[in-house]
């Protein structure tokens, strides 16, 4: 059981060792995809063993007792979270192959996608607030390999903004987790909760805000949030849909930590507006632009608000539509970039007025693109619709209505900016004019159509077992709720 | 902790952030380095508190605690690959274009021309104008 839970963290990192001396492109790829299956693997048997009722698993490294040893700890969030991630950089990494973009291009892809898959798995397991830190280091440095990795003017102009502004982001949180050991003498996670309540308040709230605002910019809530809609266009749609899909909700994630186990509902009140904020902002960057891929990337700002409003309510009923969210939030919007960069690949382009008719060449596409694009502004049967709902309906529970009222519009407009986009991509004369051999659209990107299919059906799969994975939801909920369980569980034997 | 290391992380701190608010990306690589390294004094200083080195069979009790000299020791590789890829990015810039300074977003060069375009023709932004995302025109 311990084993497991290094593996997620440990498998990539060896196959990204291996890689990055083997450069033969055949050897890559099967390396890459035995690590991220080991990682699968282990991460679904930590999933099936922390479902059983209210088991956390622990593991500690080097067998050292647990005050001094470097913990690995899965509750229910962690070892979903990992699951989900592990399961859309497989699809993706699927994609990116079919889409000859990136590792024919560079023997440093794999190497660097594996760093990403440990440094992402690390952020969720990590039981100490350093470990975190470490973790956010190495997924941000493969992150900035991978967004630069073409090396184009574009590129680096964008990479630019990414990288220092990441980089500031980590010495904040290093400075806070610095002065979280000044104040209490420990960075264990479960030993904090006992140790902040006795320091005073002022120096309590200092802490929190330096955490808070080190995973907000990495999370992208508003006023944080302006590095991401410029940054992330520029990389492949294959690197887009990884970032879009798992980086920001690592800093959601971190969010959701300190909020829930190391000051628990401290800042309900900052939260909500924030979450408000960025929902409304974040929406409205997205109608205002006519490229797919950046009015996407304004789309997951709209949507962290979503999961913070979740934390800020931070009912276990809102922590479980939270998590909820979260689950079906990472592949709908993973498959929107996917399905983005099928039609860049076909026809070069994403904006309005370059491409068009895209549903006279391709049903299927237009299928594609309608499902996770429902689900995404959260209409019935989608798991979006779920996963809204019951966070809507834990807000009348609290009586939260200007919260509600602002989930609600905000989900009309993205309805509305879903269809913009399909207007804009899926109607209208055929843009750019082709051969009519090339009609059919997928045929020409099967291996692309098959990860982007793949991904959607795991987003369905979402909605039809909507029960049981809520009723696992309602679990992590429990356990972010009463920190206790992590404390007992990480400081027993 | 000492009065001059508080002074210390001041200096450094200050330093550090007029830096990364420069245009020049070289600048800000100093100013990281710098701010990484008022980040590590800050550790230390705080973190510790004063004593002998803490090697088995020594005197428990004068121990210095080795837990935030750990964290520097980690803090200072990991800035240490982070201002390498920096320079790397600095440099590539200046192939590049032949300067290094950060550019304004997309966003921003956009509102400037369009502003410009009132100002000197008015008329709104036309076809030729090199805003471009991804190989694609923005501006439209």
């Amino acid at each position: 059981m311990n084993a497991a839970l290094a593996l997620p963290i440990v498998a990539p990192l060896l196959g990204a060792a291996i890689s990055i001396v083997i450069r033969q492109l055949a050897v890559q790829r099967v390396v890459s995809f035995i690590a991220l299956g080991v990682s699968l693997v282990a991460s679904i048997i930590i999933t099936v063993d922390v479902s059983r009722d209210t088991h956390i698993a622990v593991s500690r490294l080097g067998g050292w007792p647990a005050n001094i040893a470097v913990t690995l700890v899965a509750d229910r969030l962690a070892a979903m979270m990992v699951l989900i991630s592990v399961a859309v950089l497989l699809i993706v990494l699927v994609f990116a192959i079919g889409q000859r973009a990136v590792d024919e291009h560079s023997p440093v892809y794999h190497p660097v996608y594996l760093v990403l898959a440990a440094g992402i798995a690390q952020a969720f397991l990590a039981g100490d607030l350093f470990n975190v830190f470490v973790a956010f280091e190495l997924m941000l440095m493969a992150s900035y390999v991978l967004l630069t990795l073409e090396g184009t003017d574009e590129q680096i102009k964008s990479g630019v903004t990414y990288v220092v502004l990441n980089i500031i982001k980590s010495l904040l949180l290093l400075t806070a987790v610095g002065l979280v050991f000044t104040a209490t003498g420990t960075i264990n996670m479960a030993e904090l909760p006992e140790r902040f309540a006795a320091l005073p308040d002022g120096v309590r709230m200092g802490l929190n805000l330096m955490l808070l605002v080190a995973f907000g910019i990495k999370a992208a809530v508003f006023p944080l949030y302006f590095w991401l809609p410029d940054s992330y266009p520029a990389a492949p749609s294959s690197v887009t849909a990884v970032f879009a899909g798992l980086l920001t909700k690592v800093g959601v994630y971190g969010i959701i930590r300190t909020e829930t186990l190391l000051f628990p509902g401290a800042q309900s009140n900052l939260l909500l507006w924030i979450a408000g904020f960025t929902m409304v902002v974040g929406v409205i960057g997205a109608i205002s632009h006519s490229q797919m891929k950046r009015l996407l990337s304004f789309h997951i700002v709209s949507q962290i608000g979503y999961i913070v409003m979740g934390v800020a309510i931070g009912t276990k009923a809102a922590l479980a539509a939270t998590v909820f969210y979260l689950l079906h939030h990472i592949p709908v919007k993973a498959s929107l970039f996917l399905v983005e960069g099928i039609i860049e690949k076909e026809t070069g382009a994403s904006a309005f007025d370059k491409v068009g008719g895209l549903a006279r060449r391709s049903g299927f596409l237009a299928l594609l693109f309608m499902i996770p694009a429902f689900s995404l502004a959260g209409l019935p049967p989608f798991s979006g619709f779920l996963a809204k709902y019951s966070l809507v309906r834990s807000g009348f529970d609290n009586q939260q209505w200007i919260i509600i009222t602002v989930a609600i519009v905000v989900s009309l407009l993205t309805l509305v900016s879903m269809t913009k986009t399909w207007i804009g991509l899926f109607w209208g004369e055929v843009m750019p004019e082709v051969p009519a051999s090339r009609v059919g659209l997928l045929r020409h990107h099967r291996t692309m159509a098959g990860a982007t299919v793949l991904l959607i059906a795991c987003t369905l799969a979402i909605a039809v077992l909507a029960g049981p994975l809520y009723d696992f939801c309602v679990g992590a909920a429990q356990q972010l709720t009463d920190p206790t369980m992590y404390i007992e569980a990480v400081r027993g034997s | 902790m000492s009065f001059v290391l508080v002074v210390l992380i001041g200096v450094l701190f200050t330093i550090g952030t007029y830096l990364v608010l420069q245009r020049s990306l070289t600048r800000i690589v100093l100013g990281v380095g710098v701010l990484a390294n008022g980040v590590n004094v800050i550790i230390l200083a705080t973190g510790a508190r004063q004593g002998s080195a803490p090697f088995i069979g020594g005197d428990a009790d004068s121990f210095t605690d080795p837990v935030p000299q750990a964290l520097v020791l980690t803090a200072i590789v990991i800035g240490f690959a982070l201002t390498a890829f920096l320079v790397a990015l600095a440099w590539r810039s200046w192939t590049i274009d032949g300067n290094d300074l950060v550019e304004d977003d997309v966003e921003d060069r956009l509102a400037t021309r369009r502003a410009e375009a009132d100002h000197l023709n008015n008329v709104p932004v036309h076809e030729d104008v090199d805003v471009t995302v991804n190989g694609e025109d923005a501006s439209s």
